[in-house]
């Protein structure tokens, strides 16, 4: 079976500002890389900076901008229909078996997701639990590997620092045109970097240039 | 959107009194809160597609920020800090108050048909 990457986040842009680098590593070696995005941030605070959204017309802004971000970085995308911010209330086993009919078929050689409980947002959290979930639903010897993605403030010193940190700082003109195909909801972020600072790949670098994950223990 | 012209949104609003409508009310501070400050909350709240019929509804307030309150038979529902309204092309009335950055802090939403969920 040849390598694959399966990415699992709740909301367009997730892949952008935590993954993007990553995923343009694997691109470059010819790694298929599949997006499985959980919802179309339906309930996401940003609507432009001048705001131009509204939020009955969020979720379409939003769809189109994740498409343009997986044209951007070459990737494969599926929709998983959820909404915003109301996954954690979902089953996690049917949330898990959801994204186990989609694993199952694509076989991946390792999955990124984010760190159950060091994740902040909720939808985070819960997507990530059950992403973990599904993928022990694989028997131990065909697991793909997991990169567990930890955002929380405490998650160093709670967890020890992460062994997977990749430096994609010569990645962060491709990482940073991902970011720039959110529109909706960059233009408040990049706003806040650019007053800060004349050079903002220079800045960017600084923020964005490593992607760290934690290579999952299952037991 | 468009910063509130309080005369016509007021005739929007009783256009939709006496009737059957949809509700969509939500306010929130957002997920990241206490990640970016120690000393804040999250909190916020959201329903979408409450059906209710309201006796009368009204706007008030000035310069840049208002209230709305909807009268029920036996209840009330009010929104503070809206700033901006539309009515969309589906005819619904969409109402919202955003931050500086552009970011969305209260919304209330009437419609005569279900706002897609
Ligand atoms: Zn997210």
């Amino acid at each position: 079976m040849g390598e694959h990457v399966v990415v699992i986040y709740p909301h367009p842009d997730d892949e952008a500002f935590g993954a993007a680098g990553t995923i343009t590593t694997f691109r470059e070696k010819g790694i298929p890389v599949t997006y499985l995005c959980g919802t179309l941030g339906e309930m996401g605070r940003n609507m432009g900076n001048p705001t131009f959204a509204t939020r009955e017309t969020l979720p379409e802004i939003r769809k189109a901008e994740l498409i343009k971000a997986c044209e951007v970085l070459d990737i494969h995308l599926e929709m998983l229909g959820y909404r915003d911010k109301t996954i954690e209330f979902e089953s996690t086993e049917d949330v898990a078996a959801h994204l186990f009919q989609f694993l199952n078929e694509i076989k991946p050689s390792l999955v990124i997701t984010h760190y159950p409980g060091h994740a902040v947002h909720p939808d985070h959290n819960a997507f990530g639990a059950a992403a973990i979930r599904a993928v022990e639903m694989f028997p131990a010897a065909e697991r793909p590997t997991v990169w567990a993605q930890a955002i929380s403030n405490t998650h160093v010193e709670e967890l020890g620092g992460p062994d997977i940190e990749n430096d994609v700082s010569d990645r962060i003109s491709k990482k940073l045109e991902t970011i720039m195909a959110h529109k909706s909801q960059a233009d408040g972020m990049l706003k806040s970097v650019k007053e800060e600072a004349d050079d903002i790949e220079l800045a960017t670098k600084q923020w964005l240039g490593v992607e760290s994950f934690y290579t999952w223990e299952f037991n | 959107m468009q910063p509130i012209e309080i005369d016509q949104l007021q005739q929007y609003i009783d256009a939709f009194a006496n009737k059957e409508v949809y509700i969509h009310l939500e306010t929130t501070n957002g997920a990241y809160a206490s990640h970016f400050n120690k000393d804040a909350y999250n909190a916020g709240a959201f329903i979408r597609n409450a059906q209710v019929t309201y006796q009368r509804g009204k706007i008030v307030g000035a310069g840049s920020t208002y209230r709305v309150g909807l009268k029920l038979e036996i209840g009330w529902i009010y929104a503070e800090g809206v700033s901006q309204y539309e009515l969309d092309k589906n005819n619904r009335l969409l109402m919202a108050g955003h931050d500086r950055e552009g970011r969305l802090m209260v919304a209330l939403q009437i419609s005569e048909t279900p706002f897609k969920y």
